[in-house]
């Protein structure tokens, strides 16, 4: 008696994982960071979540079908859903609905799909869509809350909800009042207004070693980053060098004259650098592929990111330098292959 | 470090184990088919024995149909390949193309036997005095019994032998480190067969002219590790030693055992024997002493029957020749949600589409899995670069890359990202996210690679073939121009003669004239 089988190709054996688990993964990596960041900040930035992951989804969606792609495994992978959400924590939490929308379409539609989609895009889509709305609407894109602990005025989900929708916030004086630089703002404009760090760390919006909220959420972002590197979804190099390098960098000038410049933890705790290390830099399409080429990418996002902040127009400066460190990451490769075995 | 030095380090071998890049820690599934004793099956009703059985070309058949053939008689003869011999005493009932257990799926000429049950035996010619005999005729003795590797590769071990000896080696390494998983035939053959395995290491050794012998185990394999130790010490074999290694899929990779034994990596493009290592399997080194010491060809392997697939895993001492399905009956049957059977292993084995496939001397294991074990296909997404293939590649090569580069027609890159140092075990297809067959892209790549290298050098060959026709012509026409010139000078030359002939005939008739006129009685 003779039968006859299917004949799959090797391994035969059980697939390892998926895209999408690798990709919620990530995103249950985010969750105690979105969480802080809406203690300290209020529910509009789950707001921005919804409304880029639904945007983004929808783009996903448009392209894949006018590429003729299948919808159901490429809207499964949770490649967008990503990109959605570490766009939305880079945003003010009360931006308008339409900043999500024109981010989006320019993360999924220009940066992803134009370039080939899902793997293919030379740069980052979530900073993308970032740096095109923050360029464009550099009002909208600053116009920043202070955390709840030193606001007058604290939105719930409505008044959220309404301001994200109408663009008016319910404020007397309106946004003028409502908002305020964030910490790095203020340390960018007192330090070129010549006062010292040291004064300018006096206001209240400065915690500990960062902006306070700032740091807690950073800590969050750097324990759901650990988790990663525990599960070895992204390799320890990315993160080390982006960190490793901004300490390395900022220490010397710190030490030289600590009235002009910011000690390194304050580097490292305000802004978006944490997230970066750990969510955006590490990004594998658009970084290295060697250890030693993410050791140079790390070590580029985190170096360009100080030069920025010092001396460049913006007072943050990582979206910038993961977009200029993804356009060097070909090149990195090139002269960074690993040495083979018996090479 | 310099070759010598190299060769140098690797004399020590063994003394700690070292480790290689990447790899895997896969469930082992080698307990189900150890439980039981290892038996012959029940003989077949027919035998079907490929002739292609080894690395290299086809056997010439030396039998022909009707034939009636002894056990041990050969049936099929390639030089420089090793001999192919009848597993039973029977009659030659076809020689006709069948499946024929190769990765290709491709049937190809085999020899059908049916067995009379006689069990009568060719006329054997051991070497009882081996240890006086000359290297030379061990190795001829090995090859005349048709030995190749057991592992899977089944280069001819003869070959391997002669060049060993001619390349001065040191160590002899017997591989008993069976990396993947399910399979369990070579741990059987240690735990059973010590004896055999240390007596065909000295006989390889003596053959080799090698100083030591190094036999590698898994450091799961329990009480082999003192049962060869004990046979080694009867046989009073003191360069005989036992290392055990940590079980990472795939430290019994040839080059992956040695960087794990020496620390130091075969050099690229080259072969252990390099360092001055030869790796054997040790299911070949039995059968080396059953060839030498009692003559008898290679007719038989251990084979591992394992999976869910079937009702009792086990291994057994299988004819070359005898059906899958055979074993699967030996071993109580399919199991009823059975959907895939592999020759091999789970991770390099290859599936075949029927189970009237027979046992060849590369078959290690036959594994049947249900549809649980391998799970419905999933679809193929494209390569988000998350480096997981780099990370385990044992060889260090960056396979993301590599797929890229193969898929874009960069051949050049590809050969420069090492295409050709990938050993196809398939740990980076085990952890890609996105299910790209990747070891399925290599061997397409190196196919390829192969063909552009025939094509150049074909290439090379019509353009100096074509040059030296012009060169060829060029020089004819020289040729022809130079006689030409030459004849047209000697035709010149003899016109001119005969001007001058004629000149002086002219005037010497002239002259006669002259004295015609002149009166005679002037």
């Amino acid at each position: 008696m003779t039968r006859s089988f299917d004949t799959g190709g090797a391994p035969h054996l059980p697939p390892q994982t998926t895209v999408a688990a690798v990709m919620l993964q990530v995103l249950l990596a985010l969750v105690p960071g979105v969480l802080a960041y809406t203690w300290f900040f209020g529910p509009g930035m789950l707001i921005q979540i919804i409304l880029a992951v639904v945007f983004a989804l929808l783009f996903e969606a448009l392209m894949l079908r006018w590429r003729g792609w299948p919808l159901k495994p490429f809207i499964n992978d949770y490649s967008a859903v990503v990109t959605a959400v570490l766009f939305a924590l880079c945003i003010p939490p009360l931006a308008p609905w339409w900043i999500s929308c024109i981010a989006m379409l320019f993360a999924i539609v220009f940066a992803k799909h134009l370039y080939g989609g899902l793997g293919q895009n030379v740069f980052n889509p979530a900073m993308v869509g970032y740096v095109v709305v923050l360029i464009s609407f550099p009002q909208v894109m600053t116009a920043w809350l202070p955390p709840l602990a030193l606001a007058d005025y604290s939105p719930g989900l409505m008044d959220s909800l309404a301001t994200i929708f109408t663009g008016q916030i319910p404020v007397a004086g309106g946004w003028d009042a409502a908002t305020q630089a964030t910490p790095l703002d203020t340390l960018k404009t007192g330090v070129d207004a010549g006062r010292m760090v040291p004064e300018i760390r006096s206001a209240p919006i400065f915690g500990d070693y960062g902006g306070l909220g700032w740091e807690w959420i950073a800590n969050w972002f750097a324990l759901g980053g650990i988790f990663l590197l525990y599960k070895r979804t992204i390799n320890w190099h990315v993160p080390v060098a982006v960190i490793g390098s901004v300490v390395l960098l900022s220490l010397p000038f710190w030490l030289a004259d600590p009235d002009s410049n910011p000690f390194p933890l304050q580097h490292i705790f305000s802004g978006a650098l944490v997230l970066a290390a750990f969510f955006i830099a590490t990004d594998p399409v658009s970084g290295c592929v060697s250890n030693r080429g993410r050791l140079i990418f790390g070590a580029g996002v985190g170096i360009t990111t100080l030069i920025i902040r010092r001396w460049g127009g913006y007072p943050d400066g990582v979206a910038f330098a993961v977009l200029l460190m993804n356009m060097a990451a070909p090149l990195i490769d090139r002269y960074t292959r690993p040495r083979m075995y018996g090479e | 470090m310099s070759q010598a030095d190299q060769v140098e380090q690797a004399r020590q071998a063994g003394r700690r184990t070292h480790h290689f890049h990447g790899g895997l820690r896969l469930r082992h599934n080698k307990k189900i088919s150890c439980q039981n004793p290892v038996v012959p099956p029940p003989l077949p009703e027919l035998l079907v024995v490929p002739l292609l059985q080894h690395a290299g070309d086809f056997a010439e058949p030396s039998v022909s149909d009707g034939e009636k053939v002894l056990k041990g008689q050969v049936i099929g003869q390639c030089q420089p390949c090793a001999a192919i011999h009848s597993p039973v005493s029977g009659v030659v009932e076809a020689i006709e193309d069948r499946p024929m257990s190769h990765p290709s799926g491709q049937p190809g000429p085999c020899v059908v036997i049916r067995p009379d049950g006689q069990e009568q035996w060719v006329q054997l010619n051991p070497i009882k005095d081996w240890l006086e005999a000359s290297p030379e005729i061990l190795i001829a003795q090995i090859q005349d019994c048709g030995i190749a590797g057991l592992g899977g590769a089944v280069f001819p071990t003869h070959a391997k032998t002669r060049d060993g000896r001619e390349r001065q080696i040191h160590t002899l390494i017997l591989n008993g480190a069976e990396c993947e998983p399910y399979i369990s035939c070579d741990e059987m053959l240690m735990r059973e067969q010590p004896d055999k395995i240390i007596l065909g290491a000295r006989v390889l050794r003596r053959a080799l002219g090698a100083e030591r012998v190094i036999i590698a185990i898994e450091d799961q394999m329990g009480a082999v590790q003192a049962a060869l130790t004990r046979s080694a010490k009867l046989a009073e074999c003191k360069s005989i030693s036992v290392v055990k290694v940590t079980t990472i899929y795939p430290e019994g990779g040839e080059r992956q055992l040695i960087q794990v034994l020496t620390g130091l990596e075969v050099p690229a493009g080259g072969r252990p024997s390099d360092l001055g290592m030869v790796c054997q399997n040790v299911a070949t080194a039995a059968a080396v002493a059953d060839a030498v010491v009692e003559g008898k060809p290679l007719i038989e392997r251990y084979i591992t029957v394992t999976g869910n697939g079937v009702s009792h895993p086990r291994n057994f001492l299988a004819l070359i020749g005898t059906p899958v399905s055979h074993l699967v009956d030996a071993s109580g049957g399919y199991s009823n949600d059975v959907a895939r059977l592999v020759i091999g292993g789970p991770m390099m084995g290859y599936p075949v589409a029927s189970d009237d496939t027979p046992v060849v001397k590369a078959s290690n294991c036959l594994l049947a899995l249900t549809q649980r074990d391998i799970v419905a296909p999933q679809p193929e997404m494209p390569c988000i670069r998350c480096g997981e293939c780099a990370r385990v590649c044992p060889a260090t090569l960056l396979p993301q890359q590599l797929h890229l580069q193969i898929k874009t027609g960069l051949w050049d890159q590809a050969k420069e990202y090492g295409l050709s140092a990938c050993i196809e075990c398939g740990c980076c297809d085990y952890v890609c996210p996105s299910h790209i067959p990747l070891v399925e892209w290599f061997r397409y790549g190196k196919g390829e690679q192969r063909k552009r290298v025939l094509e150049s050098e074909a290439a090379e060959l019509a353009r100096k073939r074509f040059e030296e026709r012009e060169a060829r012509l060029l020089r004819v026409k020289r040729e022809r121009a130079e006689k030409m010139a030459l004849r047209k000078q000697l035709l010149k030359d003899k016109a001119a003669q005969q001007d001058r002939i004629r000149d002086s005939i002219a005037r010497a008739e002239s002259r006669l004239k002259k004295a015609g006129e002149q009166p005679d009685d002037a």
